[in-house]
């Protein structure tokens, strides 16, 4: 990759949520603004900018991180994940999303983007953590409604209904 | 809370990110994870012309054992190190600090490298590199240089690197018979820089107890071991060497605390660990 110059916008390419997008950045535009103003997936919020909030949090190559604390630049050619992919068709949630709604674990939802991406990988990844271990991953997020309860509540509902639907593929699909 | 504006060039080499740093000396700066620089940048405390990602660099990704200790480079992320299966029985003191390292997702781009070029005085791989006497490998275009932890830390995220200069590897000594290690941290949240840290390593001789977060960087010295009366007097005499100052998380006088309970606390598990 060439030296790209500063106050010059260039291509980015990648994939979001499973299809190829581009679009300009100056190599100084954060990936959550990327996202959110040039590719319009404002589900992704921006909270603090110094990735301590944990609201602007996406996986790229599967991996949650802070889209705060990527340039657009970085994110060429990776494959992306936000919660735009969670919901399985138009109006159809998730069972992590389910489980949010079910168990009270948003209220402004401005916190609830980012710590959906870091509990779809952490479920995925660690399927059977408990709640101690949840509690940890979790400090990665704050959140000014909840008192963050029913955040936990919904995510161990999420996790057993998960483990439902793994052992049970045929009857979810 | 945006960067300002700078020119990004993601280097194929470490030469190619070399020649950079010498064409550019002090307005390149290396990117990494970015988790240290990235809050810099949005926040403007960092300007730089250019920023060189080292990322792609292949011979930057490896770790391994050579015959003094673990070496790691710097495009290593944080998270790898996580996941490393033998890791606690290679370096215990770099597996009882990574989950204190930030936070899960700051762990998955933020690089062990990245922290000690970042010297924050509360990092926990700086506490570690001092505590267990490693060693930071630095590289120009001119000559490669090694240099000991307890010289590279200089005062508060100041190091002995010059402009020209990248982190190439840093090595941790792996464990030693006999000795114990033992880390603790204390801070309000889980995932809060600390208040204060303390990593000890024990033998039958004596204890090394490094603390951070207290003085401007990661501080280390040899105490008596806990049989010893004179213990507690010297953690006493350590705690106010360390200069510490009150701010916003904490008084001097609570962190002096801090130093003196937790520094016993930590080299007393140490013992309790010497294989």
């Amino acid at each position: 990759m060439p030296r790209l110059k500063n106050g010059q916008r260039h291509h980015v390419t990648l994939i979001l949520n499973g299809k190829t997008v581009s679009g300009m950045a100056e190599p100084r535009l954060l990936l959550s603004d990327f996202l959110r103003h040039t590719l319009g997936a404002t589900g992704t919020h921006v909270g603090c900018e110094h990735g301590v909030c944990g609201a602007c949090t996406v996986q790229i190559d599967g991996v949650p991180v802070r889209s705060c604390l990527t340039l657009a630049v970085q994110a060429d050619g990776r494959a992306l994940r936000t919660v735009e992919s969670l919901a399985t068709a138009p109006g159809v949630l998730s069972p992590l999303q389910t489980a949010f709604c079910d168990h009270f674990g948003l209220q402004c939802g401005f916190c609830t983007a980012g710590i959906l991406m870091s509990l779809d990988a952490f479920l995925r990844d660690f399927p059977d953590a408990g709640e101690a271990e949840l509690r940890i991953m979790l400090s990665g997020h704050l959140c000014r409604c909840t008192g963050y309860g029913p955040i936990i509540a919904a995510a161990q509902a999420a996790q057993q209904a998960l483990r439902r639907q793994n052992r049970m593929p045929d009857l979810h699909a | 809370m945006k960067p300002p504006a700078f020119d990004y060039l993601r280097a194929r080499t470490t030469d190619e990110a070399l020649r950079a740093l010498r064409a550019e000396g002090a307005e390149a700066r290396i990117l990494a994870g970015g988790q240290s620089l990235l809050p810099m940048l949005n926040m403007r405390l960092a300007r730089p012309a250019l920023l060189v990602d080292i990322m792609d660099i292949a011979a930057l990704q490896m770790v391994a054992v050579t015959k003094d200790g673990l070496r790691i480079g710097a495009a290593v992320r944080q998270a790898t190190l996580e996941t490393r299966r033998d890791l606690a029985q290679e370096c215990a003191l770099l597996a009882a600090v990574l989950p204190w390292i930030g936070h899960w997702q700051t762990r998955n781009r933020g690089t062990i490298c990245g922290s000690v070029a970042h010297a924050d005085p509360s990092a926990e791989i700086s506490l570690i590199l001092v505590a267990l006497g490693g060693t930071v490998h630095l590289r120009s275009a001119r000559r490669a240089k090694s240099i000991a932890a307890a010289d590279f830390f200089t005062g508060m995220m100041v190091t002995a690197r010059a402009d020209d200069e990248m982190i190439e590897a840093v090595t941790l000594p792996l464990n030693v018979p006999g000795t114990g290690y033992a880390f603790r941290e204390i801070g309000r949240r889980h995932g809060d820089f600390a208040i204060a840290a303390a990593a000890a390593r024990v033998d039958a001789k004596a204890a090394v107890l490094a603390v951070g977060g207290v003085a401007d960087r990661p501080l280390a010295r040899t105490l008596p071991l806990p049989g010893d009366a004179s213990l507690d007097d010297a953690l006493d005499e350590f705690s106010w060497a360390l200069e510490a100052r009150d701010d916003f998380h904490a008084t001097g006088e609570y962190r002096r605390m801090l130093v003196r309970r937790m520094g016993r606390a930590v080299i007393e598990e140490a013992v309790s660990c010497r294989a």
